[in-house]
This record gives C-alpha cells, structure tokens and sequence, in this order.
C-alpha cells in the first residue's frame, strides 16, 4: 500500500510517498528531501500523534472555560474520545499554569494540563 | 504630567518583548499601555500549540507563550497599566490615554514603541452581497467566543479565506462538536502554513476549496447559507459555478489589517505594502524616538518573530533614550542612509532603510508575491550582489528573511540594496 502525505517537519512541505506492506511496516519513502521528512512520514504512517488543545468549564472563576493542552501528544485516533471525556468534567477554580486537571486521560499516558490561570 | 523614558503602547508579545528588551539595555523608566484588561494580547485566545518553536525550543500554547513574558515582566520595575486605552501621541512625544481610574493621562516620553498589533478584516471590507443576519463574524471572534467566553457560535459553519486563523478554527469548531462544511479560498494557493492545513483540515477530511469564495449570503435573522462559486484567473466568478451551501455560521479569515490609526494620527510616514510605518534597522520610524514592532509593522505569521523584531526596537529605543535622543529618525538622515527595495517577486521588506553607520548585521524581512519553486534570492547594491541562495519553495504565506553583513553596509557606494527574485537560472 502506498500513502501520500505532505511534510510538515519544516514549510517546503514535500510531497512524499511512503510505501507499506502488509503488517504495516513502513518499507520505503520517496519525495522527501532531507532525513527529517522521512522520520516524520515513518511517525505518522505508523503512530501519527497530534497535541490536543480546548478548554475545560470552570466553576467560580474569572472566566467560565480555562485553556488546557495534552501533557504528550497522543494518538490521532483518540481525539474526539478525549474531547467527550474533557467536555464531561468541570473543574473548581482557582486554576494555576500546569496545573493537571485529569490524568492519564482515555489510557492515553497523557495529562490534561491547564495553560493559562483562571 | 507623568514623565517616562520609554511609553509602550500595546501589551501584547510585542510591547511585553520590546520593554523587556530596553529594561536589560538600562533603560530605567518604562511604562506599558494595555487596552485589554490583561496582558498577553492575541495570544490569551490563541489555545493551540505551536508557538515557541524557534524562540523557546518548545511548543507552546498561546496563554503559556504569553505567560512566560508577563512573569518576567512582574520581575522589573515597568509599570503596567490596563484597561488602559491610548487615543493619541502629540508632538514632542506626548502621549494621551484614558481609563476608568486615572480618567485621562498625559505621559511625557522621551521614546515610545507602538507596539498595537492588528486586526481582522471584517465583512464590511468584502463587498459581499446579503442581509446582516447574524453568523457572519471573524474567525478570531469567533475564537474568543469559544476559547474565552466558552460557547459555541453556531453547528454548521463555512470559513471563507484559508488564513491561519481560520484553519484553526477549522479544527476547534469540529473538535467542539461543529460541522464544518469547507473552507473557500479565493485564491489558487492557502495563505496559511502547510502544518495547519494538514493538522487542521486534512486530518479532519475537511475540504478546502482553492480558487473559491462566497458570493452571496442567505437568511434574514440568522444566516441559513451562503452560495459559493469558483473564480477565473482574474478572481471573478465563473458564471455556472455557483453552489448553495446550508450553513448558519459563516467565519471570515481574509487578511489582518496592522492597527495604526495611532501611528496615523501622528504624522509617521506608512508603507503603503505593509501598512506599517517605515522603519530603520532599529525600528524608529519616520518620527525621530518613535519605534514600531509586532504586528503593527507588519503581520507575522510567527510569534516568534514578533518577539525577535520588538527585541530589536526595545534595543533601538534603549540606544535612542540612552543616548538622550542624539540617533536621528528614520527621515531626516540627510541623504546618508540607506534605502532597502523589493523588486521581482519580493512585495515587500521591512527595514525599509537602514542607517549606513549601523553597528550590526541587518537582517531584512521580506514576503514574496506568488509560489516560487527553485528560486533564487538575490542581494544588490549597485553592481554589487551581497547575497544569493537557492529556495527549494517560496510562498506569500511565509516570511522570509535575509541578513545583510554590517562590513556590506559600511563600504557600500549605493544608496540602496535591492531584494529579488531570480528565477530558473543557475548560478
């Protein structure tokens, strides 16, 4: 199987080609012009991640919803399940920077982190 | 009347920058202006990661990019205030400001930095045909709503103009439970960075429609729809194209205007390209000890950058105070600076001139017009090249940049270097 994807390791954005086979291995990639391209399309042909970022609601703070980011990027495929976990949860404030407001969120191994004080 | 050295106007990531910058450089009294009621600016909205890349090593969300400036300014001595809104700068480098404590300031500087950034396009600039139904907004108010304000301005959405803005909210509005319809851009090309049209759209198989736009809006009250078409070379839609898309929102990410009203009013000379005003390698424009950086001098795409360019004119401005106003403005240089062009392909630069007695390497910005592959850019002065290297991809989405040696500069016989484009040919 071959999949197309464009590199987003650096703003060129190389048209690359990666071919698989039948476990899912990745046997070759062709288009890239540089070493970063082809750990990028080995990455996301294998395990593509994404760093995910929304709010959480907050009860009693300055602002009703508090900005919150994934500790680690995690599987592209469990975004909108996170997203249902986060959007259930409501959280008490005062919220500082960093502060973890669910751990281990879907099994991933990631936090969600708050980004910003409320 | 209060007395500082430096006066910021904008706390943003260019104003908190900028007075970080001159504060290290020994400047002793600073003072930020803020509209908002807290600092940070854009930033406090911008929720997704990417920024700090090149500054910080790491990739940080808005708030936390900002964050890391409004703690090391709570280290200093600047003052701060917000809430705080500045509606003009007289002569002499006066400036005027308002809020609901103090009722109306006059704050004599000795320099000052516009530092006001920029906002949206708005409808009203497209010449759009429909009724003012509401769901038409920005794609930035829209990201307030739901990033700040915490609720949703609508379910099914089309997002006209494929700038950064609103390709990521593109991806928040779907993640948020939204269904957006396309993205039109009027354009062949996206005026956005390739990351977010990969993590934004295509990993949400949200369509992005090139050489597209919007052409009519529907709905009375609440928008119900808008009718899109596809466009000719010369951006006029192609009769027979039209489609009617249910929609009740509609987002508009179609350009970011600098805000320099401010800098208007004052008399300061504006590149008519950037829509800001015209600088020197320091940043001073036209109005000697007045600076300019951020997206007020010209839209960046990263922050980064902003941060980068309002260190230099926090340094200009530290050098300008320091020097009680000895350096002259970027004006009245007798003839003797230097003046930087874009010719062939390059739109714009930024510094527009540069002082020949600099004391450092320039490093000028510049956008390109069009999509350039295997390109080269090219340095001139005179018959003189200072510069030339290849560019695999060249795209008006992205800010370039070139470094002109201070040793070029000093023993230059012209009186103007030349940024352009060379294409297909080997060298």
């Amino acid at each position: 199987m071959v999949k197309e994807l464009v590199c987003v390791a650096c703003p060129i954005g190389c048209m690359m080609s990666v071919e698989m086979n039948r476990k899912k291995e990745v046997v070759s990639v062709t288009g890239n012009t540089c070493k970063r391209g082809e750990q990028y399309a080995k990455d996301e042909c294998t395990n593509p991640v994404r760093m995910l970022t929304t709010t959480i609601k907050v009860n009693g703070g300055s602002l009703p919803v508090v900005p919150v980011k994934t500790s680690v990027p995690i599987p592209k495929g469990k975004m909108f399940e996170c997203m249902a976990e986060i959007n259930n949860q409501v959280v008490d404030a005062p919220i500082k920077t960093g502060e973890v407001l669910i751990c281990n969120i879907c099994d991933t191994g990631a936090d969600i982190v708050a980004t910003n004080e409320v | 009347m209060m007395k500082y050295d430096l006066v910021v106007v904008g706390g943003g990531p260019a104003g908190m920058a900028a007075a970080l910058k001159a504060k290290e450089c020994g400047v002793k009294k600073i003072i930020i202006l803020e509209r908002s009621e807290t600092l940070g600016g854009i930033l406090e909205q911008c929720i997704h990661t990417g920024f700090g890349l090149h500054y910080f090593g790491q990739e940080l969300s808005g708030p936390e990019y900002a964050y890391r400036f409004i703690k090391e300014l709570e280290k200093t001595d600047i003052d701060v205030k917000v809430d705080t809104m500045v509606t003009e700068i007289q002569p002499g480098n006066v400036v005027i400001a308002t809020n609901n404590v103090d009722g109306m300031l006059r704050i004599n500087a000795t320099a000052i930095i516009l530092a006001m950034g920029c906002r949206e396009r708005p409808r009203g600039a497209l010449d759009m045909p429909g009724s003012r139904a509401s769901g038409i907004m920005t794609a930035g108010t829209a990201q307030k709503y739901v990033n700040i304000n915490g609720y949703m301005p609508g379910k099914k959405i089309v997002i006209l103009g494929s700038g950064d803005i609103g390709l990521i909210m593109a991806r928040r509005m779907t993640l948020e439970g939204a269904k957006v319809e396309m993205v039109c851009e009027l354009m062949p090309y996206s005026g956005g960075l390739t990351r977010n049209i990969v993590q934004c759209l295509d990993d949400l198989g949200i369509p992005l429609k090139l050489s597209c736009t919007v052409i009519k809006t529907h709905g009375i009250g609440r928008l119900e729809g808008v009718t899109v078409a596809n466009v000719d070379e010369n951006r006029r839609p192609i009769p027979g194209t039209e489609q009617f898309v249910e929609c009740d929102t509609l987002l508009l990410s179609v350009g970011l205007i600098p805000e320099n009203e401010l800098t208007r009013m004052a008399g300061i000379i504006i590149d008519p390209v950037t829509n800001g005003a015209i600088v020197d390698e320091y940043r001073q424009t036209s109005r000697s000890g007045v600076f300019a950086c951020g997206n007020v001098l010209q839209v960046h795409d990263l922050v980064d950058y902003v941060t980068e360019e309002s260190q230099i004119a926090g340094e200009g401005a530290a050098k300008y105070i320091l020097s009680k106003g000895k350096s002259k403005g970027g004006k009245s240089r007798n003839g003797k600076d230097i003046h930087v062009k874009a010719k062939d392909g390059v739109r714009y630069v930024v510094p527009q001139n540069i002082n020949r007695s600099t004391d450092r390497d320039v490093k000028v910005y510049f956008r390109v017009s069009d999509i350039y592959k295997d390109t080269y850019v090219v340095v001139t002065s005179g018959d003189k090249e200072l510069y030339r290297k290849k560019k695999r991809k060249l795209a008006p989405g992205e800010m370039e940049n070139v470094t002109v040696k201070l040793e070029d500069i000093a023993c230059l016989e012209s009186n103007e270097i030349t940024v352009k484009l060379e294409v297909g040919k080997n060298g």
